[in-house]
């Protein structure tokens, strides 16, 4: 028996660590680091219709306990994931592939899912109505929540795998945002997005993010995170995918205490290359220390 | 990569030269970089590597903001976490034979190992170096003891040619550049040198360094680039220049 494996509305992971999306590309990096096959699940970057360049540099900032990121979306288009990105990371993982798709308007995220949902390796669509970085279309849909059920009801009339709706933690209340998915038909949750931030270069007197303003990731979020998923988890009856400055074992554990079925991994990708294949080998020992059998049968605190 | 730090050696007020005994079987050329983890900092420093030879790491900082000099203060027996090898480095295929290597201020040190690695390719570089001023200058003698010629500017005059490097480039003999320092030097090198072949080494804010962030982007004449996975050197012909 497998102690750590989950599952997804049908969708079964050996294990519930999960790259998350923008921190691991499509996944050739970190090939070079280990074999991905090791991996619960796989959310590549953030997929939209056009191909996108993203904000200007620098897009990139510290932070005590993270790290901001002002990328902006930056990828190649749907059409070009579909020809390129996946066809290469079927060749490194056959595990579940989850497609994490963006767009401007109802209408391109529409299309990206048409696009990617016929695709036989991508098992779950993560619809983000998130990201901090985009104007017009992004965060703006994942902040209302008519306007979060709209794309909802839009993508799952297309949808032929399971549709989860990534959440902004950049709202009064997420509760509410996250029931009208759930309401409109969503399989399942992924929360959180970034939390929108800001540094300023002191001696310079100017931000340090050519844009200003960009999303705060790292072990800094994980409290927020986690009050959110459980908070959400305690108003829903569907999955959630629970993130937000997960860096250890442990963070896993507790993640999923939090109510979360399955755990993704992002900005601890970034410093440690190898985050994910020491997060998976250490959750054994510390189930064994915690007295858990199986990471299924952990139940909401 | 765990590493023991061998020793720690200030070269002027800011500026220090670190050597660590390191695994440099992954190096492939001159102008790779490393990301170092600075304990008490959330994200690594991207620093060239300025040479190495087997097991050991040259690495040449400035202490620029609160984790570079926190790297100041490491101290012989400790050790750094870092992942070692990363970016192109210059390709001295598209170098000529006579080439010119020019380094603003703290872009000098990758070009020592560049410059190490033409000459056993039987090339003659001669170093053309910029600083604002003499107090700052460093590891000219290195350059030197390799039997390179060296012509060192300053902006304020105090040592060699007063002004900047592209002041100093009528009177030098060469068939190529390889350029690493600030991005407004290494436009005004472009603009004077033109048709010559040259590679510039560029600089930017990074996350992860290998190439899964996105977050030193750049535009290139050839589609969106990352300067930590394709770069950091790129051709003066792909560079968009603007």
């Amino acid at each position: 028996m497998n102690r750590l494996s989950v599952e997804l509305s049908g969708v079964r992971l050996k294990n519930p660590v999960i790259p998350a999306s923008g921190t691991f590309g499509f996944g050739q990096e970190f090939a070079a680091y280990y074999d991905l096959n090791i991996l619960g699940s796989i959310s590549f970057k953030g997929t939209t219709g056009e191909a996108r360049f993203g904000n200007p540099t620098p897009r990139i900032a510290e932070c005590p306990a993270g790290m901001l990121n002002s990328v902006g979306l930056q990828n190649p288009g749907a059409e070009q994931v579909v020809a390129h990105e996946l066809p290469a990371l079927r060749s490194l993982y056959g595990g579940p592939i989850i497609a994490n798709i963006s767009g401007f308007s109802v209408e391109e995220y529409v299309r990206c899912v048409e696009l990617l949902t016929r695709e036989e390796q991508v098992e779950i669509l993560e619809i983000n109505i998130s990201c901090p970085n985009v104007r017009h279309g992004g965060m703006a849909f994942g902040t209302d929540p008519a306007a979060a059920a709209e794309i909802t009801r839009a993508v799952k009339a297309v949808a032929t795998k399971p549709v989860y709706m990534k959440l902004s933690p950049n709202v009064t209340d997420i509760v509410a945002i996250a029931k009208a998915c759930e309401d409109a038909g969503a399989d399942g949750l992924s929360l959180i997005n970034t939390l929108l931030g800001m540094r300023i270069d002191l001696s310079r007197r100017r931000p340090v993010l050519a844009n200003s303003v960009g999303g705060y990731s790292g072990p800094g979020i994980f409290p927020v995170a986690l009050r959110m998923v459980w908070q959400v988890t305690g108003a829903v009856s569907i999955p959630v995918i629970g993130m937000g400055g997960v860096s250890t074992a442990r963070d896993v554990i507790e993640m999923m205490m939090a109510g979360a079925k399955a755990v993704q991994v992002g900005a601890a990708n970034l410093v440690d290359p190898m985050a994910c294949p020491k997060i998976i080998a250490a959750l054994p020992e510390e189930m064994d220390r915690l007295v858990i059998r199986t990471l299924s049968e952990i139940t909401r605190v | 990569m765990e590493c023991v730090v061998l020793d720690n050696a200030p070269l002027t007020e800011a500026v220090f030269l670190l050597r660590v005994a390191a695994n440099t079987a992954a190096f492939t050329r001159p102008g790779q970089f490393v990301q170092i983890a600075v304990p008490g900092f959330y994200l690594r420093r991207p620093i060239s590597v300025c040479d190495w030879q087997e097991g050991e790491l040259t690495l040449v900082i400035k202490a620029l903001g609160q984790g570079t000099a926190r790297l100041r203060t490491v101290r012989a027996g400790e050790t750094l976490d870092l992942l070692p090898a990363l970016g192109n480095g210059f390709d001295t295929a598209l170098l000529g034979d006579e080439p010119l290597l020019a380094g603003g201020g703290v872009g000098l040190p990758p070009l020592l190992g560049l410059a190490r690695r033409l000459l056993a390719e039987g090339k003659r570089p001669r170093l053309l170096a910029g600083f604002n001023t003499a107090s700052e200058v460093f590891l000219l003698d290195r350059f030197e003891a390799l039997g390179l010629p060296v012509t060192l500017t300053t902006a304020d005059g105090s040592a060699g040619i007063r002004g900047l490097v592209t002041d100093a480039l009528s009177g030098l003999r060469f068939d190529s550049l390889a350029a690493c320092g600030p991005l407004p030097m290494l436009k005004a090198l472009h603009t004077a040198v033109k048709d010559v072949p040259a590679l510039y080494s560029l600089e930017e804010r990074m996350g992860c360094g290998f190439g899964a962030c996105m977050g030193c982007s750049l535009e290139t004449k050839h589609g969106p680039k990352r300067v930590c996975k394709e770069g950091p050197v790129f051709t003066g012909e792909e560079l968009m220049w603007e």
